[in-house]
């Protein structure tokens, strides 16, 4: 099978090792419903690999071909070089975490982590070893004889995840793992569960539709909408280079504008934005049509406020304070254009005062570095 | 070839193995299992099994009962003529027999038991309503061990004998019977009220026998409202009955709609409720089929009373199926 | 909520409800240690008695005939079990397929049809069949099995269907995607979930089998008389202190058995509580 695989890799890193997962222009249709169109993605060994997207995005029925629960339409999908189609779920080397964990209620913990192995028909004492190394690793040794209910929430977490790797599966996903903990579980969890995933090496692809989970755990994200990959890269580039508008909005919050090219060239753009008093310039070119309608993004912790009016001709704005919401951490202003234009400021409070320093209804400036803004086609 | 020979008969001996044995010692047990899946037979047996049952015992004889609604009464077994025959000219011969709906319609006592048992259906459903109601609601509202005690008494009749049930009726009910002899004694009356073979004892006997159907898919129902929409109508100003009749009552309706669907329908053949505490001046359109066919012995008119009785049925127990759908969806 | 406090219409309801359902039950268990022939016409010089419950274990046609319907409604509850489990499951868990809208119809529809119509086309069908196959041969305990296993199938249908609903469709995905085969799926998991509804199942179907009478009749042969059918027999003539006591045993045994199995339940119920309690306790 080593053979079939395509040499080159879609994101044109040097030395691509041959994908240990390879779906290949999958689509899947329920009736008239397109649930996934024709995704195509590439994952390596060793990958945290998040699929990420709001509700109905196609991201679970992803995950559910890669399971075997349901068959593409059109497509293939290959795990470690091997064709996955007609393989039925009890056949895969895949397991899976389900989102609502699916503890079989009527058995211990000790009887749902060994259920896979007693599949597999190991003998007694293997499995109990098996079990007991697995249960030590997610810290549930001593609750070997509760049943599911005699468990908290963060609990039955770990026991779904030792019973999906106690079968030492080639590749484990995770449907939305952590949604159903709360926010300082979660928190815990999410280093937890990376923390396993180094030690077991075991390639993960996670479901999720919150961008805060998959920013800590993906190695990269796929963002998902309407059925359709729309980027795929390092929590890094996503955020810092969303590839479309859908995602630079999607991914954290976001200041949009429309503008139109006055000025390309190879190591820097200028674009006239009719919401904003001064054009926005761009340390770096892009690869857009010249006279198309263009979209500025302007992340709102890349933006300063200031009392003081900017020296440059270019990225600033004026207006003045709407709202002050102090978070802690941070401050979020807004701020209202000339226009009418709201944008969304924040700033981190370093020292105590500095929120106080500005007040509602105030005249601020806002001013941003050449090299924030990010720029688009459509 | 001379030397020692191997017994035949032996164990071991070829010859004794029939190709089937010979078959499992070349390859093995059969594998089912790449079969199965590949053709999805074991789906199939599992949802084929209960079907081919109903499709076979309880959809088939209707079309039985459909065809010799049309045939003539014999003095046979079974009595009645087939619609297709050979003639004695060797022709093959079809007789569509439609005499027997002619003289359903024709006859007065069939079209008199049948607007009867309707009647009878329609105001035993709605007394169910009127007492099964409340009694919902008040089972729904109770604390939760008030509650299950409740719905325990509710479900403790079903599982005794109805037949006894109503026979427990006709104790009470006769013209010496308990109420009779209570009301003499205390002086409310000086002769016994004929309640036994009147309406008014086929009325009790049906609501007796049928308040659980109307009662537990309405508890079902009421069960499920959040208690604070009614907290919520009353914030908005509402008045206690105003929130009933525009929160609780409207919410209701699917329970309404169950209820009183499966106390409707079966009530219209209802045959031992009326055969034991009904007037014999007066039957329901049940007994008429059972007097047809165990007295009579006609057949043909026996499923045509049955074609009729589902004809009626037919769309009560349709919309029976959607409600029953639509609260499996919810 | 305060229509229920402040209206006595509820209380009421209830009140004449529970007494309408239970007077003559009580009263049949009353009359039944009555001396008198006169069923309600209390002999206080002679009460109570048991006469009626001897004279019951006496009557030769009575017992066999509940015997007769003792083995009818076993074969009837295990078969109408087995297809009943198969078509919950089916509707409960396979999703769309051909034939779904039919199979459902055909088990919500024995729920409320009247017994008259399903007699009568059973035994029709019946006949037919014999007419043309050979089989069955004459009318008894088959016939009447075969028909009790169709009605009381749908009921078992309903029970295991809303049992498994209540269940979360991912436990048998779990388990499949742990390398169990549908079949092990099956017996491991979904079989153990659902097999408090399987057993309130059979016994529902047991109790409609030996309480059925109009269906009973019509595919009944001679020599195949059951309990109910000899009771509305003698019930029709009037009524008999010794249907009395036979209702009292009946009762009695009911009674038992569902307070019995709601103390069981309960019971197991707050262990689950408790435990559930302590395991969030624990961890706070």
């Amino acid at each position: 099978m080593e053979g079939s695989v395509r040499p080159g890799d879609p994101s044109g890193s040097e030395v691509a090792p041959p994908p240990y997962v390879r779906v290949e222009s999958v689509v899947k249709r329920f009736g008239d419903f397109t649930a996934v169109n024709g995704v195509s993605l590439d994952i390596q060994k060793g990958e945290v690999f998040c699929l990420l997207g709001g509700s109905g995005c196609g991201k679970t029925t992803l995950l559910r071909m890669l399971a075997g629960f349901e068959s593409p339409t059109s497509g293939r999908i290959l795990i470690d070089g091997q064709d996955m189609a007609g393989i039925p779920p009890y056949e895969r080397p895949v397991n899976m975490m389900f989102q609502s964990y699916a503890l079989f209620p009527h058995m211990t913990v000790s009887g749902n982590v060994s259920f896979g192995l007693e599949q597999e028909g190991l003998s007694k004492a293997e499995i109990r070893d098996r079990v007991d190394e697995i249960l030590g690793i997610v810290h549930m040794q001593e609750f070997l004889h509760r049943k599911p209910h005699q468990l908290s929430g963060g609990q039955r977490q770990r026991v779904a995840l030792a019973r999906a790797l106690v079968k030492r599966p080639k590749l484990l996903l995770l449907d939305e793992p952590l949604g159903a903990l709360d926010r300082k579980l979660r928190e815990r969890t999410q280093f937890e569960l990376l923390g396993i995933q180094e030690r077991l090496g075991v390639t993960f692809v996670v479901v999720t539709h919150d961008q805060e989970e998959a920013m800590t755990l993906a190695t990269r994200i796929g963002v998902m909408n309407r059925g359709e990959i729309v980027q795929t890269g390092t929590p890094r580039q996503i955020y810092e280079y969303p590839a479309t508008r859908f995602v630079a909005d999607f991914i954290g919050s976001v200041n949009l504008f429309e503008g139109q090219l006055v000025e390309d060239e190879a190591d820097h753009v200028r674009v006239r934005c009719p919401e904003l008093p001064v054009p926005v310039y761009v340390d770096h070119g892009v690869s857009a049509a010249p006279d198309g309608p263009l979209w500025v993004a302007i992340r709102p912790e890349k933006m300063l406020l200031t009392h003081e009016a900017p020296a440059s001709g270019d990225n600033w704005a004026r207006g003045s304070i709407k709202d002050i919401a102090y978070m802690g951490d941070i401050s979020i202003f807004v701020v209202v254009l000339a226009g009418g234009r709201e944008v969304r400021v924040t700033q981190t409070n370093i020292a105590r005062s500095v929120g106080e320093s500005f007040s509602w209804g105030e005249e601020v400036y806002l001013v941003w570095d050449a090299s924030s803004p990010v720029v688009g086609a459509g | 070839m001379a030397g020692p020979t191997v017994k035949v008969g032996q164990v071991g001996d070829p010859e004794r193995f029939t190709p089937l044995w010979a078959a499992y010692y070349r390859f093995g047990p059969p594998r089912w299992e790449p079969w199965l899946r590949r053709s999805g037979a074991g789906r199939k047996l599992v949802i084929g099994i209960p079907l081919v049952w109903l499709c076979l015992f309880f959809l088939a004889p209707f079309f039985i009962d459909f065809k010799i609604s049309f045939s003539e009464t014999r003095l046979a077994m079974p009595p009645y003529a087939p619609l297709l025959e050979w003639g004695p000219d060797h022709a093959l011969s079809f007789h569509l027999h439609l005499a027997n709906y002619r003289f359903l319609l024709s006859d007065a006592l069939y079209v008199s038991s049948y607007l009867y048992s309707l009647k009878v259906a329609l105001i035993s459903t709605l007394l169910c309503l009127l007492l099964g109601y409340p009694m919902a609601y008040g089972i729904a509202r109770a604390t939760p061990t008030a509650r299950n005690l409740m719905l325990m008494l509710v479900i403790l009749p079903f599982w005794t004998s109805f037949l006894l049930r109503v026979y427990a009726w006709m104790g009470l009910l006769r013209n010496n019977g308990i109420i009779n002899s209570l009301l003499l004694w205390l002086g409310v009356i000086d002769q016994p009220v004929q309640m036994m073979q009147t309406d008014f004892a086929v009325y009790v006997g049906i609501v007796y026998s049928y308040l659980p159907f109307m009662i537990l898919p309405l508890y079902t129902n009421l069960e499920k409202h959040d208690p604070a929409l009614l907290e919520a109508a009353a914030d908005l100003g509402a008045r206690p009955m105003r929130a009933f009749l525009r929160v609780t009552l409207p919410l209701s309706f699917p329970g309404i709609a169950a209820g009183s669907l499966l106390v409707f329908i079966p009530v219209i053949g209802e045959y031992v409720i009326p055969s034991l505490l009904g007037r014999p001046d007066q039957l329901m359109i049940g007994r008429v089929l059972s007097d047809e066919f165990f007295s009579n012995r006609d057949w043909p008119v026996a499923s045509a009373v049955a074609i009729a009785m589902l004809a009626l049925l037919v769309v009560p127990i349709v919309l029976l199926q959607r409600v029953q759908a639509r609260r499996e969806e919810a | 909520m305060s229509l229920p406090k402040r209206s006595l219409l509820v209380p009421t309801a209830l009140a004449f409800g529970f007494a309408f359902l239970y007077v003559p039950i009580l009263s049949m268990v009353f009359f039944s240690f009555n001396n008198s022939r006169l069923v309600t016409v209390w002999d206080a010089a002679n009460s109570p008695t048991v006469k009626w419950y001897v004279a019951l274990f006496q009557n030769e046609q009575i017992l066999s005939a509940a015997w007769l319907s003792i083995r009818i409604a076993v074969l009837n509850a295990t078969g109408a079990t087995v297809l009943g489990t198969f078509a919950g499951l089916v509707l409960a868990r396979f999703g769309r397929f051909r034939g779904r809208t039919l199979l459902s119809a055909m088990t919500t529809a024995p729920l409320v049809m009247p017994e008259v119509i399903t007699g009568l086309s059973m035994l029709l069908l019946f006949v037919a069949l014999e007419q043309f196959i050979g089989w069955p041969a004459g009318r008894g305990v088959t016939t009447i099995t075969i028909a009790h296993i169709t009605f009381s199938m749908s009921y078992v249908t309903v029970i295991v269907q809303a049992r498994l609903s209540g269940f979360d469709g991912a436990l048998e995905e779990a388990a499949m995607d742990l390398g169990a085969r549908p079949a092990t799926v099956f017996r491991r998991v979904t079989l153990p979930l659902i097999l408090p509804a399987i057993l309130s199942g059979w016994l529902l179907a047991f109790t409609l089998s030996w309480d059925d009478l109009v269906i009973s009749q019509f595919v009944a042969g001679p020599g195949s008389t059951t309990l109910p059918m000899v009771i509305f027999s003698k019930v029709r003539l009037g009524v008999s202190p010794d249907v009395n006591a036979l209702a009292t045993l009946m009762i009695l045994v009911v009674a038992m058995g569902v307070v019995l199995s709601a103390v069981v339940l309960r019971r197991s119920e707050r262990r689950l509580e408790r435990e559930r309690r302590e395991a969030l306790a624990e961890t706070a």
